[in-house]
């Protein structure tokens, strides 16, 4: 029983936090957000050159050999700092499938190669997307709503309906092939599209009843990943309202001073350690594929995301006025919580599932 | 990181367990409270079996009669206790707080005098802190100690004081000097609670039972040899009691809340299965408690690695404390109308005294202002309020 991070994985988050600080400071952000494509594209290889976009990948396939707990480190870092890029997309959404393209891991862990998947799951028509074979290739037709990083990715890891089932393809993005169309999202910083297959060209990366598997050890990275995020992004929260209420002054004292401004953050700063306990975790268990992954991540991602919310909205209340400014960087922070909150459902649904694996009926 | 047991730990947790199941005697199990003189005598029986089994004082040092193990068996032996829904030693408070208090501060005579009897639960302890006008200001004490040739003289009056009624020594938080500094002057005593002078009086509480007491000390003689540090030095001995009051005590609060939890969860399935609000409020409490479980953890292998207890413990103790209210609270609403009735054994008035007992939670051991202003100036480093 050691629920610790060891000095290396200290030392990664050390380098991580050192290395995102530098290259980008709370001043940046703006910039990123308004840029066109909402990402600062320099940064990939710097990240691949860290390790960290293969850290979970083989050594024997170019990456750092590492666990979820080692990746995990880095997404709360990453949610720290409000990184913009496609790392949740490729590592936490497609690498559990690009697993079955080991040609693909190699250039993933080189920084090569970015991804995301296209999941028909949150169209509001239910529509699936389907795939007919067509001699060796795969051919995909329909469309995919509310895809994370959609037009900043190579290719699009896709749930679609063949003739056995849902199987897992790739169908890799060339002449403005499938369309994204990016939709005008809160969160600047990790954009929504929709994707549109008409007759795509794809390749099979696993077929039913592999994919379901494939699928479900997914949401649970992503839901882990986000929570991680979440973290971040509550403690960044934290230190900026604490920051603010050491130094600005009121009735000639700090506003730290007053119990209904301090009570608050001390609020925040327990919610978010519990959120942290829940998402260390959910890490845990997904790198050691414990049994109890499934429940861990839904824990997490519903009681982290909701901390995130209230900790920015505590954050904002405790800057007053500047808090509510655009040129403040809160909101961007509160944008992105607001985002893990609603992706992949909300805590209340989460909360159900849980309720149905504890009370049964 | 590794959240399995290691092999000497699972051993130890086997152990335990089967042992639990074995001794457990079965007017203790679904243990409410040390309250009426039968239970008395079962629970200094039950002590004195965890000592003689090894479990009493397991961190304490082996050369003073404890186990001399790692924090995490403790934080194991709590778990498997809450699991079993057995009691705890009956002497928490020497156990916990004047037990390693004494080993802290105390003299060799002093150490070989009261600590194996700790263990053995043949003298029980209660803590004199608390006064009626010092609550959450711990400094502001006004029992007085004087010395007088060879001995202390008492006077004063103690509240809030778990097990005085039963207790045969009580450590002592007194002013001995009126200084600048109120931190300074304050004098650290064991007293004997059958001396002269020492009157308890139980306090009713709102269950109707009586947890605590009042101790009037009124020119009570304490002799020269149980002062513990230094005269005008008590702060800092007390504050080596309260932060041992932290130590592993998020398990114990942990391992409460996993019975409870159990209890709503048992009471839900059978009253309220398919009402959405109450499924969403249960399993709001099933995470709560997860995650207070884990950060027990994290607190854990920081106190393991520091042997100083962080925060976490303030965190610990404010979130099982408004966990417990709300899940007792969410449990009244499932039985409705019937939990108005306070006899019988079952459900209903189960719930209604935990639920009314949960009162107490975010008021005693700090209450949850205090917490947060600890948290606050001590952690995230805001300026005093004060």
């Amino acid at each position: 029983m050691d629920f610790s991070f060891s000095p290396e994985q200290d030392q990664l988050r050390t380098q991580a936090r050192s290395f995102l600080e530098k290259r980008y400071p709370l001043a940046r952000l703006a910039e990123i957000a308004t840029s066109a494509d909402g990402w600062d594209r320099a940064s990939w290889p710097e990240l691949a050159r860290l390790g960290w976009t293969g850290a979970s990948i083989s050594e024997a396939q170019g990456g750092a050999g590492l666990s979820f707990v080692e990746e995990g480190i880095v997404f709360e870092e990453l949610g720290r700092a409000l990184y913009a890029g496609p790392y949740f997309s490729t590592v936490a959404l497609a690498l559990p499938a690009l697993g079955c393209a080991p040609d693909l891991l190699a250039k993933v862990a080189s920084g090569a190669f970015t991804a995301t998947f296209a999941s028909p799951a949150a169209n509001a028509s239910g529509a699936a997307v389907d795939g007919r074979r067509d001699g060796d290739r795969w051919l995909l037709r329909g469309e995919a709503d509310l895809v994370p990083d959609a037009g900043l990715v190579e290719a699009f890891v896709v749930p679609a309906r063949g003739p056995d089932g849902i199987g897992l393809y790739l169908a890799e993005r060339r002449d403005a092939r499938p369309l994204v169309r990016v939709l005008d999202t809160v969160d600047a910083t990790r954009r929504l599209a929709r994707v549109t297959f008409e007759d795509d060209d794809a390749r099979l990366l696993a077929a039913p009843p592999a994919a379901a598997k494939i699928i479900a050890a997914t949401r649970r990275r992503a839901l882990a990943a986000l929570a991680l995020e979440a973290v971040g992004v509550a403690s960044r929260a934290l230190a900026l309202g604490v920051e603010h209420a050491k130094s600005r002054e009121q009735f000639g004292r700090p506003i730290g001073a007053y119990q209904a401004v301090s009570h608050k953050l001390a609020d925040t700063y327990v919610e978010t350690e519990l959120a942290r306990s829940l998402a260390y975790w959910a890490a845990w268990c997904i790198a050691e594929d414990d049994g109890e992954a499934e429940l861990a991540a839904s824990a997490a991602k519903a009681y982290a995301a909701e901390a995130a919310v209230a900790a920015c909205e505590r954050a904002i209340q405790v800057h007053g006025g500047m808090g509510f400014t655009w040129d403040h960087p809160l909101h961007r922070y509160y944008k992105r919580a607001l985002w893990i909150e609603s992706f992949d459902r909300s805590g209340a649904a989460h909360r159900a599932d849980i309720a149905q694996a504890i009370l049964g009926g | 990181m590794d959240l399995r047991d290691g092999p000497e730990e699972a051993a130890f947790r086997r152990t335990l367990r089967a042992w639990l199941e074995a001794k457990v005697p079965a007017g203790l199990r679904g243990f409410r409270g040390w309250s009426g003189p039968a239970a008395l005598a079962l629970g200094r029986d039950w002590s004195k079996r965890l000592a003689e089994a090894g479990y009493a004082g397991l961190t304490w040092p082996k050369e003073y009669g404890g186990a001399g193990r790692p924090w995490r068996y403790q934080a194991l032996y709590l778990e498997e206790l809450a699991r079993a829904e057995a009691p705890q030693h009956l002497g928490v408070i020497g156990l916990g707080m004047a037990g390693p208090t004494i080993i802290a501060h105390g003299r060799p005579d002093q150490k070989a005098r009261y600590l194996a009897k700790i263990l053995s639960a043949e003298e029980i302890w209660c803590q004199g802190f608390s006064e009626p006008g010092s609550g959450s200001d711990l400094a502001s004490v006004r029992t007085r100690v004087e010395l007088v040739g060879d001995h202390f003289v008492v006077n004063g009056q103690k509240v809030w004081s778990s097990y005085a009624h039963i207790a045969d020594r009580c450590i002592l938080l007194g002013r001995s000097a009126t200084t600048d500094e109120k931190h300074e002057g304050l004098t650290y005593l064991i007293v004997d609670m059958k001396s002269p002078g020492v009157e308890v009086r139980p306090l009713r509480q709102i269950t109707g039972e009586a947890e605590f007491n009042e101790i009037f000390f009124t020119d009570v003689e304490v002799p020269k040899a149980n002062l513990l540090g230094e005269v005008g030095g008590g702060w800092r001995v007390a504050m080596t009691t309260l932060s041992h009051e932290r130590g592993t005590f998020g398990f114990a609060l942990a391992g409460a809340l996993d019975v409870a939890v159990r209890k709503l969860v048992a009471l839900a399935r059978e009253r309220a299965g398919a009402d959405a609000l109450v499924r969403d409020r249960v399993a709001r409490e099933w995470i709560d408690l997860q995650a207070l479980r884990y950060t027990n953890y994290r607190a854990l292998a920081r106190l393991e690695r520091t042997g100083v207890p962080g925060p976490e413990g303030s965190v610990a103790k404010l979130r099982w404390s408004e966990a417990n209210q709300r899940l007792t609270k969410l449990a009244i609403e499932i039985i409705g109308r019937e939990a108005q009735v306070a006899d019988g054994d079952g459900a209903p008035a189960y719930w209604r005294h935990q639920q009314l007992r949960s009162r107490g939670n975010t008021i005693e051991a700090g209450t949850s202002e205090i917490l947060r202003n600890i948290i606050a100036e001590r952690v995230l480093g805001l300026p005093r309020s004060r």
